[in-house]
């Protein structure tokens, strides 16, 4: 059984508080009603619950969560996932800035497009291996100073279809990690030391198996997806800056 | 709630529009901006509303704020020397709790005399050399908007706080701005807090102006006065000068203000190549540096704005004949649960959102 909740007129600070109150008595799955801006929501959380958004989050939705699955009816403003550690946010609607801002594992899938600098400062340690893929198109400096961790971008549903698959400055900074973008890339997007290949039976195999969580969590077709050409976005070497403040 | 000014935050905006110059109850932007409580942190507040005067629609509504009776009456002595005022008042305010000794707030509608019968471009121009000389040289006092059937309410509060204390329930306009103030580089007094007017030029900014001395010293070329101690003022100015007096279409000036990058340019076709790199050159004193949403607004029109980075939000929506603007999402879905149209504009390329020719009285038309 599902909580239930309304969340209209409460604020954010009532709402997580009860939240953490129904999962220490062991609830693991919630529905909230009427979202509109609340901040903060499951920040932190560290247990496996289920939980489903209907509306509009507030900023940081699941900062720091190291655990619930977040499915959300609705678009998500800036900052979601920021930080976040392990579990998974499944948004059906459009995203803002700075999504999976230094998210350090864990999963964010989004329906469309999303805003500037996401995944900054994405990163990746041991087991833990950061996920972002966005089914629209995004903004300028995606991946910016990126350290680990992989998106994908699909660039299909979108609300701009005359528009770049990707803003400028892609990658700045970047010094780990993996951006996928399906179709070719003009180079004029891309951040300095940077390189772009052709992905390999590796890639495809990984792309493969996320996308398949992508496109089941989505309701879509994966085969019309997988066998588009994808390129592939790497630095030019683990430090492409390491002469430029040190040397 | 939140007094602690080291919190790390941003400011709020949001802005509403009736394309077909219908009132909208000032209810709806205080909802929409309360609705962003956490980007603001109690040190400033305000609103502006165009359409608030129809009774008096044909003078300059004065919006004057002063620190004490004896600067009020040395201003309305100059003032009365200066203008015919046709009717003026205390601006109406109710008493709130948590805000302690506010300024003294009157508004003045008021006509140029001059002898002969000017083209609105000169007597606006005279209007605003009045109001930069009162603001520059008269002690405590300060004229914080002066354009026709328009005005500006601020202060140093919480948005709610400062609705309340100006009754912005009791307006109804077709354009309204708000702004949630999180000062971080200059005073919290109540002239620092947005929307910073001219003429009926309004602006609420989220953001610093880093450019701020050279945008500074470029306006004072022109005989602006820079007085509120606060970044963002400089941005009305600049609107007033490139598109009012250098006739800048607002899309140009924008791009003034929020140039491309070189590279683009580079990339472009000639004659678009040409225009660019002229108004680079020609307005570099006009670009703005630092991270910035804007919303302005004018008789006539709304426009939302940021940096070219994009190093603050802004999101845009539509539902019938209205037009939303604001910092988040939810500050539009408060008011308008289900937009027809909702987006994330691109970094440096303005909104432009302006009524048809001859909606409203005295209607300004820049697009």
């Amino acid at each position: 059984m599902s909580v239930i909740l309304n969340v209209e007129n409460w604020s954010y600070t009532k709402v997580n508080q009860y939240i953490r109150e129904k999962i220490s008595e062991g609830e693991t799955e919630f529905e909230l009603h009427r979202v509109n801006g609340h901040r903060y929501l499951f920040a932190g959380i560290k247990q496996k619950i289920k939980a489903k958004i209907l509306g509009v989050p507030g900023l940081d939705l699941g900062c720091f969560m190291s655990g619930p699955d977040i499915y959300v009816y609705g678009n998500v403003q800036d900052a979601c996932g920021n930080t976040m550690e392990e579990g998974k946010i499944v948004v059906y609607g459009m995203a803002g800035d700075v999504i999976g801002y230094s998210m350090r594992g864990g999963k964010i899938f989004i329906k469309g497009d999303v805003g500037y600098r996401v995944g900054i400062h994405m990163k990746a340690y041991q087991d833990k291996h950061p996920v972002i893929v966005i089914g629209g198109k995004t903004g300028d400096f995606l991946g910016e100073y990126m350290a680990g961790g992989t998106i994908i971008v699909l660039g299909l549903f979108s609300q701009h279809p005359e528009k770049p698959i990707t803003g400028k400055f892609l990658g700045t900074g970047m010094h780990g990690g993996v951006i996928y973008i399906r179709g070719e890339l003009d180079p004029f997007f891309l951040g300095k030391n940077l390189k772009i290949s052709p992905i390999n039976e590796e890639d495809l195999t990984y792309l493969k198996t996320i996308l398949t969580e992508y496109c089941a969590d989505m309701d879509e077709n994966l085969e019309s997806i997988i066998n588009d050409r994808f390129s592939k976005i790497t630095p030019v070497s683990h430090r492409p800056y390491g002469n430029l403040y040190a040397y | 709630m939140f007094k602690d000014n080291k919190d790390i935050s941003g400011c709020g905006v949001s802005g509403i529009i009736n394309v077909k110059g219908s009132l909208i109850p000032g209810d709806l932007i205080i909802k929409s901006i309360t609705c962003q409580e956490e980007r603001g942190n109690g040190l400033g507040a305000g609103f502006a509303g165009y359409g608030i005067y129809p009774d008096f629609k044909e003078f300059y509504a004065l919006h004057v704020m002063a620190e004490d009776k004896n600067s009020l009456e040395r201003f309305e002595r100059f003032l009365f020397q200066q203008v015919k005022a046709i009717y003026h008042e205390p601006i109406p305010t109710r008493k709130v709790k948590t805000i302690k000794n506010p300024p003294i707030f009157k508004r003045y509608f008021v006509k140029l005399e001059l002898e002969e019968q000017l083209p609105t471009e000169e007597e606006e121009n005279k209007l605003i050399e009045m109001v930069m000389y009162i603001n520059a040289n008269l002690n405590g006092v300060y004229i914080l908007s002066s354009g026709k059937n328009m005005g500006v309410f601020k202060g140093v509060g919480f948005p709610e706080e400062i609705a309340e204390f100006f009754k912005i329930d009791e307006y109804q306009a077709y354009i309204w701005t708000a702004h949630n103030r999180f000062p971080t580089n200059t005073p919290g007094w109540w002239g620092g807090a947005h929307p910073f007017s001219l003429l009926d030029w309004s602006i609420v900014h989220n953001g610093e102006i880093s450019s701020y001395g050279t945008n500074k010293r470029y306006l004072e070329l022109f005989g602006y006065k820079c007085t509120l101690l606060t970044d963002t003022e400089v941005v009305t100015y600049l609107l007033d000068l490139l598109i009012r007096r250098h006739k800048l279409p607002i899309k140009l000036a924008c791009t003034a203000l929020a140039p491309p990058f070189w590279m683009e340019i580079e990339r472009l076709e000639e004659e678009e190549k040409n225009l660019l790199e002229a108004l680079r050159i020609v307005y570099g004193g006009a670009l703005l540096n630092g991270p910035f949403a804007i919303i302005f607004a004018y008789n006539g029109g709304i426009v939302g704005l940021t940096d070219r980075v994009k190093l603050r939000p802004l999101v845009v929506a539509k539902f019938e004949d209205f037009y939303y603007l604001a910092s988040e999402e939810a500050a539009i879905r408060t008011i308008c649960p289900n937009p027809e149209l909702i987006w994330y504009p691109k970094a440096g390329e303005p909104v432009i959102i302006e009524m048809p020719m001859g909606t409203i009285p005295n209607q300004k038309s820049y697009a």
